[in-house]
């Protein structure tokens, strides 16, 4: 790992540290300036999770997570928050697949997102893939909390191993809450050691890749969303409250892309 | 209490509609996912170690005194499906019906006042179990079992499915049934102190995309 001293006032977040694995954090802050344009006065990445700002022109601010190492290993903990103040908008993605891989001492890998957008504020959440890679056992945890106008647009993929691979273990909880109200909480455990069935035909049956998107926006609440099929393994349903999501599968990254790329379309 | 209403309460028969329910069986069945014994067993067990365990789980925490209108939140939450939430309200104001006669209880009739269009169906099912005197373990229990029971049942009428088959899949199903229902009350208890947040949110892909397609179907054998 290349040697990062952490910023003073991080050392108080930092999580336990254990003997293996790296153990990195990475914090956007987005707030509307003077003009309406929206400025990151805390950009701040370490370790593998390095921040860019790829675009400065329109109101919105866009910023990429670029991998600087590949991981996260077995032992590795990385953690991302980004929280946008009321009247920002912000846009993240990232460069390549985040690749879950085997570490040496068998530990388990961490990856925590913490998302917390404003009444009046926007948070696009677009990263790549999460690959699970034979060996690798990782837990993820997505949380999100929206304010009451608050809107958020939020893609997860996960796929099941590189091609003709098998899949490590993997572990996801994604919890969206709304005005304080939980909207969505939802796990998914996949892999070898992951509670029986989860590869017959109630959870996954056979599909090596699988996705949500979610799309909180406050006119949801009034218009609501109409349930609609998109193809024989994705549907889109209105959440109790004001969101939609998107649950697709699909025998592979690509297309399951394309099917949550249109279901964006159809929303936005 | 009386360890015989448990089986009241778990009966097939208790009038509380859970007949018409396959529990996504029956998109299974026509996807071609489930085409016999083997496939079934495969989606029981599924079901069980997700929406299972999760039913098992609210149902022991509403057996405990957990707040219904807290549960019946976390359901929510826990049920992205809208189709889904709309059967598990059918069901839970079935059994409310049902039970507010089995067993008359304050907590019950508090129940049907909050939720007049019904619960979700696992809380109603702890709290009529409260209400008879069982325990979370007890309530669990009945709840993991209906996860199995109600696919099982409805693919012997989807595929003619030989019930002896069908009933031999709920026995090899049993010994992980008693590690749901043992997890499932042990996260209800800390679920007392620590709030609704702490149970488990396992989600099966499958099941929540098949129960909408199986929704918008022009015919169909099964409510859900």
């Amino acid at each position: 790992m290349t040697s990062h001293p952490p910023a003073p006032n991080l050392t108080a977040l930092s999580p336990p540290q254990s003997p293996a694995g790296v153990h990195a954090r990475a914090r956007i802050s987005a707030r509307p300036d003077a003009h309406g344009r929206t400025v990151l006065p805390v950009l701040h990445g370490e370790g593998p999770l390095a921040l860019r700002r790829t675009r400065a022109t329109g109101p919105e601010a866009h910023v990429t997570l670029v991998g600087a190492m590949s991981g996260p290993l077995g032992g590795d903990h990385l953690a991302v928050a980004a929280e946008v103040a009321e009247g920002a908008r912000l846009s993240v993605g990232s460069a390549a697949a985040t690749i879950a891989l085997p570490g040496q001492d068998g530990a388990p890998a961490r990856y925590d997102v913490s998302l917390t957008v404003a009444d009046g504020a926007e948070l696009h959440w677009l990263p790549e893939q999460l690959i699970s890679v034979r060996g690798s056992e990782l837990r993820v945890t997505t949380r999100a909390d929206i304010g009451p106008g608050g809107r958020l647009v939020l893609r997860e993929e996960q796929v099941l191993g590189r091609t003709g691979e098998a899949p490590g273990l993997l572990h996801s909880r994604l919890t969206v809450r709304h005005a304080g109200r939980t909207i969505l909480d939802q796990e998914l455990s996949c892999g070898p050691g992951a509670p029986a069935g989860w590869d017959g035909p109630a959870v996954l049956a056979g599909h090596r890749a699988v996705g949500q998107l979610i799309v909180v926006r406050p006119e949801f609440a009034h218009e609501g969303v109409k349930p609609v099929m998109l193809g024989d393994c994705a549907a889109l349903t209105p959440l109790a409250g004001p969101g939609a999501l998107v649950t697709a599968l699909a025998p592979d990254a690509l297309r399951l892309r394309r099917i949550l790329d249109d279901a964006l379309n159809r929303l936005t | 209490m009386s360890r015989a209403a448990l089986l009241v309460l778990a009966d097939g028969r208790f009038p509380a509609g859970g007949h018409a329910h396959s529990g996504g069986a029956e998109a299974a069945v026509k996807a071609g996912r489930i085409t016999g014994a083997a496939s079934l067993e495969d989606f029981c067990r599924g079901r069980l170690h997700t929406t299972g365990t999760v039913s098992a789980a609210l149902a022991a925490a509403a057996a405990l005194g957990v707040d219904p209108v807290a549960l019946d939140g976390a359901a929510d939450a826990r049920t992205p499906s809208a189709a889904l939430r709309a059967a598990a309200r059918r069901l839970g104001r079935q059994l409310l019906r049902a039970a507010r006669v089995a067993w008359p209880a304050p907590e019950l009739d508090a129940l049907a006042r909050e939720f007049p269009k019904g619960a979700h169906q696992p809380v109603v099912l702890g709290v009529a179990a409260r209400a008879a005197g069982l325990g979370a373990e007890d309530a669990a229990y009945c709840s993991a079992y209906e996860a199995v029971s109600g696919p099982a049942t409805a693919v012997v009428r989807l595929l003619s499915l030989d019930p002896f088959d069908a009933t031999a899949v709920l026995a090899r199903l049993a010994p992980e049934l008693d590690g749901v229902a043992r997890d499932a009350a042990e996260s209800a208890r800390r679920a007392v102190g620590e709030g609704v947040d702490v149970l488990p949110a396992a989600s099966a892909p499958l099941l929540e995309v098949g129960a909408e397609g199986h929704a918008g179907w022009a015919v169909r054998l099964f409510a859900s």
